[in-house]
């Protein structure tokens, strides 16, 4: 178990990790979700002990392991980069943990062959790592970091450099890979979809806070807070600011929307809305939608999907809809919102309504 | 002399004008067969050898002519011009290999410039780590100001470093040349040392200091077979500036350590010049460094970049 208490890195006046608490359990997956520069790196840094903490603690199964520097710690990590040792082949770069530690050959060349056989190395043992394609030498990271059998694993975007089909093949052989050792696994990633494939538990980061850590797909379906549900959402999250009176969500410029009959409960006052884009569509039931007229700004279209960008109302909106649809810029356009997955947050961010209703 | 200057300069602009002219007239052309006329120019003209030959000639004359002395006797050098020995002889050799006053030269210049070498890269080794991996107070200032170093002429030390060595009883000792020499070496070597240093990811220093690597471990068994060539040309440029330094290594040695440099230019006996021997010398001088010069060969460039391509 790995536990942060209060863990804050200030580095020349600037704040990269504010007060960030997390517990990690044994055997779990953890995955760190945030946008570049959010500090997921800085926090694997200071979870592997490759940096410091300016203030707070880290705890590895309770005993304090704050100042004890990296090598004296159970830890294996792989960047997001292709780190390996060029001058040395790739069984050596493999085995190089196990010789630092002093086992024994046999013991050493059954680890190696068992870690390139599980990621397809074994024909390439004897080559340079830079002889190898980018995701072979990636593999080679990641085997030298699966013999090391260390009780913390920290991938730091281990997959972003790679191009898409390794990346998929890759992401579904890596948590099975880890699973047996029991060691605490902790992925970064940008990318929402990454963290829902790989489940576990995630962590959202946002400008070096963790804002919300639990089960991956609770954390996906009631964020706490706007900054947790825009942080894991891709193609970014619809938002827009209403004020409820009554049973209308008025905004400026327009006569309002009708509140759906799941929120009528919520006190009048100011409000942000927010919703996925594969809830945004061009038709819905009256019953669990709203409709409203919205402005085509751009439409991009990915063989079978169109990511339609909308404005209403001076918001910048995204629909996601299954097909090809073909709209002229500034064309006027009735869509619908499905009410059932709106996403309610009030003045200071935080989220009011706890269901999203998915069962619904 | 100014107005010689000034001619050439004109001249100079005169041919810039003329080539501005004639891509004026080009212009109709597109640059792609501009291009085309320009390789078939290069490589279709009868004479397009004629140039470089001239040049690697005019380069080459002053070896070969050095080399072609050192197998005469001294009166064929003085008394005929021929182009090639008439009588070859080993003569000269002979002398520089059996007389002591000869050979220990070159014993004594290798010594003083392996010290040299060997103390200035351990020394830049530690020191262009440093510059490379840590951000310390006035780091960026130091490394300029190492640089800045070289920028005076060793004859400006001369005089210190003699009173400072007569001082400690080090004058005529190799160590006191190696040392002398460090001052120039010592900062050159750092530069191109933190140059190869830094082109290497820090991340990989971390890697191993993950896999339990510690740091000595480290820097000998990972960190130096990736610098392993930026060591060589730093090695190199150090021997090439010790070797062919003559004015602080005569200065700071009288007879137990003179170098080789100091032995030709002391060499009028009462029989006169012996030309034959000298360029026998010359040649012999030459040799170490185009030795070394080969082991570094691919990455000399890299080096005159100071590591920084």
């Amino acid at each position: 178990m790995l536990e942060l208490r209060d863990v804050s890195k200030i580095v020349s006046g600037e704040t990269h990790i504010s007060n960030v608490s997390l517990r990690l359990e044994a055997g779990s997956l953890n995955v760190l979700l945030g946008p570049t520069l959010a500090g997921k790196t800085t926090l694997m840094r200071l979870m592997a002990g490759l940096d410091q903490p300016t203030s707070g603690t880290v705890h590895m199964d309770d005993a304090d392991v704050t100042g004890v520097p990296v090598r004296k710690r159970s830890v294996a990590m792989v960047y997001q980069q292709f780190i390996n040792y060029p001058a040395m082949s790739v069984y050596e770069n493999i085995a190089s943990p196990l010789r630092v530690a002093g086992v024994d050959k046999a013991t050493l060349d059954r680890k190696v062959r068992q870690a390139a056989d599980l990621l397809r190395l074994t024909p390439y043992l004897e080559r340079l790592p830079l002889e190898l394609s980018g995701g072979q030498q990636q593999r080679t990271a990641l085997a030298r970091a699966m013999v090391k059998d260390a009780r913390l694993v920290l991938l730091d975007e281990p997959l972003a450099n790679l191009d898409y089909k390794l990346r998929e093949e890759l992401r579904a052989e890596l948590p099975r890979i880890f699973a047996e050792s029991g060691a605490i696994f902790v992925y970064a990633t940008t990318e929402p979809s990454e963290a829902l494939l790989l489940g576990g538990k995630t962590a959202t980061l946002s400008e070096g806070r963790v804002t919300q850590f639990g089960t991956t797909i609770e954390v996906f379906r009631n964020p706490a807070d706007l900054l947790t549900a825009q942080t894991f959402s891709d193609p970014p999250l619809n938002t827009i600011e209403v004020r409820k009176d009554k049973n209308r969500f008025m905004l400026d410029g327009s006569d309002g929307l009708p509140v759906p009959v799941r929120l009528a409960g919520l006190a009048d006052g100011v409000y942000t809305l927010g919703f996925q884009p594969h809830h945004l569509s061009f038709k819905g039931r009256e019953a669990d939608a709203v409709s409203v007229d919205a402005r085509v700004t751009v439409t991009e279209i990915t063989g079978s999907e169109s990511f339609v960008h909308l404005d209403y109302a001076g918001n910048q909106w995204v629909m996601l809809e299954e097909g090809v649809h073909r709209l002229n810029v500034d064309e006027t356009l009735r869509v619908f919102i499905d009410t059932r997955h709106l996403l309610v947050f009030d003045e200071a961010g935080r989220s009011v309504v706890a269901d999203r209703a998915e069962a619904a | 002399m100014a107005a010689g200057k000034n001619s050439a300069t004109a001249a100079a602009d005169g041919i810039t004008m003329q080539r501005t002219d004639a891509a004026a007239a080009a212009a109709g052309k597109t640059e792609a067969e501009l291009g085309q006329t320009m390789l078939r120019r290069g490589t279709q003209s009868r004479f397009w050898w004629l140039v470089p030959t001239i040049y690697i000639l005019f380069l080459m004359l002053p070896i070969y002519w050095l080399i072609n002395m050192s197998f005469k006797t001294n009166t064929e050098i003085l008394s005929t011009f021929s182009l090639w020995p008439q009588n070859p002889t080993l003569r000269n050799y002979g002398v520089i290999f059996t007389d002591p006053s000869w050979y220990s030269g070159y014993i004594n210049s290798i010594i003083y410039v392996v010290m040299n070498t060997v103390i200035s890269v351990s020394v830049a080794l530690p020191a262009a780590y440093a510059f490379s991996r840590y951000r310390f107070l006035g780091d960026k200032h130091l490394f300029f100001w190492l640089l800045t170093n070289r920028m005076a002429p060793p004859a400006v030390f001369a005089l210190p470093f003699f009173q400072l060595y007569s001082a400690f009883g080090l004058i005529d000792t190799h160590i006191a040349v190696a040392l002398a020499h460090c001052l120039f070496n010592v900062p050159l070597a750092v530069w191109i040392l933190e140059g190869f240093m830094s082109g290497v990811p820090k991340e990989i220093d971390e890697t191993a200091y993950i896999d339990g690597y510690s740091f000595p471990r480290f820097f000998v068994k990972i960190f130096m077979p990736l610098i392993a060539s930026g060591v060589g040309v730093a090695a190199f440029f150090c021997f090439m500036f010790s070797w062919v330094e003559l004015l602080l290594a005569r200065t700071l040695t009288t007879t137990a350590a003179k170098p080789i440099a100091a032995t030709m230019t002391r060499t009028v006996s009462a029989s006169g010049l012996d030309w034959g021997v000298l360029a026998a010398a010359g040649v012999l001088t030459i040799i170490p460094g185009a030795l070394v010069i080969w082991f570094v060969r691919n990455y000399i460039a890299k080096g005159f970049a100071l590591g920084r391509v």
